[in-house]
């Protein structure tokens, strides 16, 4: 699709400016004069961080934005087929949603209604607009859900949303949205929730399906790096402005935006493993950036072992019958050793345990065989008592940095708890100074103190996190998808925290992660797993170099490759 | 399905064991002797032997719950201890009133404020939802005796629409007649703390992700509204329904008593005031059966419409 883009223009965007309403301050200008061509049969990527405003754009395209609040300046237009969407109301609008513009999301399992089988879904949306009978309509619903590669669909049209994976649910949505034979499909953040594995097959359907039906693609995305392979129009967004648009082989292969070339840069690569990773700010301080080097990693012989786990395995009981169990074995016989200052990697698909392996490592989950050696002793078979004195030197991070920070506490309350509970620091002063010092080395101002949770972005809050866990001095870290729920630049920011943080202290981390170049990045030794099983081990370099495992190598395959010289690798 | 309700089935018979060893142990200890009260002003000793053979209470205290376990078996819980009438002939004249009363209050509640709710959800922070707001707060604040008082000089006595208080013996002409006056006043307090409690069931839906792709999906608000977010937000009131189930059946004392309507109500404080245990036991073993009953039957409805549920 590269070469041939057709220049008939579907819809054009001009001059679009949104403005939110907020409580006590002007209004917020969420887009400012944005003007964006979609050609018809084309695919075109809309690129940027948390904020950029990519989805509000979509979402003015479909007029889902919340009316109370949203101002739309008169003289913004949206044409669709020449004609301006923005004064479409009513049942007009309706007859076009759905039909001639359809929408996925970034989360297939709260986008569906989890009270309707999946097939009622389908089928409402092809009794609306395509006036079809309920049973013509089922018969329709059913060819959908094989066209979009749904397994078993006979059986899976009577399902309901949660008993599918992401990834089926997400082809459930895709079905859905070209049901009606849409001329413009706008997907949003439509692989960000799922495996690495599962984004590659659903980036292939969109574009199979878009090429097939010679439709539309607004893509909508955080991930430079992903679009590559299938787009072929890239707009970058900061800040509700566009900073660059063209043809992907130019912004890939010479990007003119500083921005852009940020973008590009600080998502990790499977072939370098630079000392840190750049930022956006190297590329927008005059000078840009400059590597400092590559770093070599690896266990030495001479490593000290911090952790030593034996056999570790975890299994939950599920009822069966009237008074039967059935046991799942959602960790089988995992055995590793972490080194003093070192990190260890475990990827694997949703599923794999690897989330398993760490919340057993800290005791939320009750271990149910082997052992996890930490000075010689097992953490395992303490008795809580001996336990709580270990607890602060083996400390966890966890995925989601909205949910794991108490939201009716203030940053000094949440850092300061923690040292209370294990006696570090003599009085609150003390503890305020220890807790003043932990947010200046994460890279906050000490102004955050009396703030909540809630007034901090993502990358911000996953800072804070990172700074309870220092506050009790741990030697062990487990980042459980850490950096996953992030933006890829912001995420490059923790990346590089973390990794200065193990250089000053000597900490060693146990990182959990679906992302297989991320762990490449950041870790000396790489364990992957599927299904609760250890399926290979070894330094990290070299299981990307030369995975032996065929499962490995998948995971490997899976991963976006980014610009690939015009030869596109989907599709 | 089957496995599950057996279990459940299996797991009321503990339950009800404590709570009538409960009940035996807060009467014996706590609950005074009541030949005492029974043998009133000519107080002998023979007459108060008399009355405590008859009613059972010379017996051993392991005798006397050996008989309680008996009655909760057969149901038939002997004759109150107050009035010589068999209990059954009591609980079933008493709770017919008692349930027309709360039963049509709670259909009447919920056919006015899962609408009323829904409309106040959909159009949040507008005026429509500022004045229902006020006046739920406002109809919540004033005593149901105000409501009862105002609507009897009122309603009742001055225009005449009503009846100021009474019974019959038909559920027909109770139930046009007798039951709007006291159910009016009923609704004025539940309505409004039911109306702002469905509300935010109604508003935690519409912010939900599903509610988007229906709309992206080109569906009018109307079926947004009335398919998609209605069912959903029906899980929870559902919940809270079947919970408040079995209080239907003590009844509503303050209307019973007003209003002159023999139900449970009035039983439950007689039989409290003159210690007769028997009544208690009864109603106490009925409302734990029916709040048991009733569990389950709310679980087994969950299961029903929402398909996340799991039996287990």
């Amino acid at each position: 699709m590269n070469q041939q883009v057709q220049q008939d223009t579907l819809l054009s965007i001009r001059n679009l400016n949104v403005r939110f309403k907020q409580e006590d301050a002007e209004p917020f200008h969420a887009l400012k004069s944005i003007n964006l061509d979609i050609p018809k049969n084309a695919t075109v990527a809309l690129v940027g961080e948390s904020g950029s405003g990519k989805s509000v754009t979509s979402m003015a395209i479909m007029q889902l934005l919340p009316q109370m609040q949203t101002l739309i300046d008169p003289a913004s237009q949206i044409l669709f087929e020449g004609r301006n969407l923005l004064d479409v109301h009513g049942a007009e609008l309706r007859r076009l949603r759905g039909k001639d513009i359809a929408m996925i999301f970034q989360e297939p399992m709260s986008s569906l209604n989890p009270v309707f089988t999946v097939g009622d879904q389908i089928v409402e949306t092809l009794m609306l607009h395509a006036k079809l009978s309920r049973s013509a309509a089922a018969k329709r619903a059913l060819e959908l859900l094989i066209e979009v590669g749904l397994p078993d669909p006979e059986k899976k049209i009577k399902a309901y949303p949660h008993e599918l994976s992401g990834g089926q649910q997400q082809r459930v949505m895709i079905a859905i949205a070209i049901a009606c034979e849409p001329k413009l499909l706008i997907a949003d953040e439509p692989t960000t929730a799922l495996d690495v594995t599962i984004q590659k097959q659903i980036l292939e359907l969109i574009a199979k399906l878009q090429a097939k039906r010679g439709m539309s693609v607004l893509f909508i995305t955080h991930d430079l790096g992903l679009v590559g392979e299938f787009a072929d129009k890239v707009v970058v967004m900061r800040h509700g402005e566009i900073r660059e648009a063209g043809d992907v082989q130019q912004i890939f292969e010479n990007p003119q935006n500083a921005y852009t070339k940020a973008l590009l840069a600080c998502r990790p690569q499977l072939e370098q493993r630079p000392l840190r990773l750049p930022v956006i700010d190297d590329f927008m301080k005059p000078g840009g950036f400059v590597s400092a080097g590559e770093r070599q990693r690896g266990y030495q012989a001479d490593d000290e072992i911090v952790l030593d786990v034996q056999g570790l395995a975890k299994s939950f009981d599920i009822r069966q019958g009237l008074f039967g169990k059935k046991q799942f074995h959602a960790v089988k016989d995992v055995s590793f050793k972490l080194a003093r200052g070192k990190t260890l990697g475990i990827v694997g698909e949703s599923g794999s345990g690897k989330t398993t392996v760490g919340l057993t490592l800290v005791r939320l989950h009750q271990a149910t065989g082997g052992k996890a050696l930490f000075e010689g002793k097992d953490l395992l078979a303490m008795s809580p008592k001996e336990f709580h004195a270990y607890k602060r030197r083996i400390q966890i991070i966890f995925q989601n940095p909205y949910a794991s920070l108490n939201p009716r506490f203030t940053v000094e309350q949440i850092l300061a708890e923690p040292m209370m509970l294990h006696g570090i620091g003599n009085n609150a002063a003390e503890r305020q100074k220890m807790a003043q010092e932990l947010l200046d080395r994460v890279g906050l101002p000490a102004r955050s103190l009396v703030k909540y949770p809630h007034e901090f972005s993502g990358g911000q809050r996953q800072r804070i996190a990172i700074a309870r866990c220092l506050t009790m001095k741990p030697e062990v870290l487990i980042c459980d998808e850490s950096v996953s729920a992030l933006d890829v630049s912001v995420q490059a920011q923790v990346l590089n925290l973390l990794q200065d943080l193990q250089d000053e202290f000597k900490l060693s981390y146990l990182f959990i992660s679906h992302d297989l170049a991320v762990v490449k990045h950041i870790s000396d030794q790489v364990l992957v797993m599927n299904k609760g099983e250890v399926v290979e081990q070894g330094d990290s370099d070299a299981i990307y170099r030369q995975p032996k495992e065929s499962y490995t190598r998948r995971l490997l395959d899976s991963i976006p490759q980014g610009w690939t010289g015009g030869t596109p690798a989907l599709a | 399905m089957f496995a599950y309700i057996v279990r459940r089935v299996l797991q009321m018979i503990p339950t009800l064991f404590g709570v009538m060893l409960l009940v035996f142990v807060l009467f014996n200890v706590f609950g005074g002797d009541p030949s005492l009260v029974l043998a009133g002003k000519h107080l002998t000793a023979e007459s108060l032997a008399n009355i405590r053979a008859q009613l059972g209470l010379d017996k051993s205290q392991s005798a006397q719950f050996l008989i309680f376990v008996k009655q909760v078996l057969t149901l038939d819980f002997g004759t109150s201890w107050s009035t010589q009438q068999p209990v059954s002939d009591i609980i079933g004249s008493r709770i017919g009133p008692s349930l027309l009363l709360t039963g049509s209050m709670l259909v009447v509640d919920l056919l006015i404020a899962i609408p009323l709710a829904a409309t106040v959800a959909y159009f949040r922070r507008g005026l429509t939802d500022r004045i229902v707001t006020i006046c739920c707060t406002i109809a919540m604040s004033v005593s149901a005796l105000v409501y009862i008082i105002a609507g009897q000089y009122w309603l009742a006595y001055k225009f005449g629409w009503f009846p100021v208080s009474g019974w019959s013996a038909s559920a027909w002409h109770n139930l046009w007649y007798y039951v709007p006056l006291p159910m009016l006043m009923g609704l004025m307090v539940s309505l409004g703390p039911d109306i702002r409690f469905y509300r935010s069931f109604f508003i935690e839906e519409l912010g939900n992700d599903y509610v988007r792709t229906a709309r992206a999906k080109g569906l009018s608000e109307r079926v947004v509204m009335l398919k998609h977010v209605l069912r959903n937000a029906l899980i929870p009131v559902v919940t809270t329904v079947m919970m408040s189930l079995p209080y239907l059946l003590i009844g509503a004392l303050v209307l019973e008593t007003f209003f002159s309507i023999p139900g449970m109500g009035n039983a439950v404080v007689l039989a409290v005031n003159n210690s007769d245990f028997p009544i208690i036991k009864a109603i106490t073993v009925y409302i734990a059966l029916a709040t048991m009953v009733f569990n389950l039957l709310a679980d087994l409805i969950y299961k029903l419409i929402d398909p996340r549920v799991q039996l287990t």
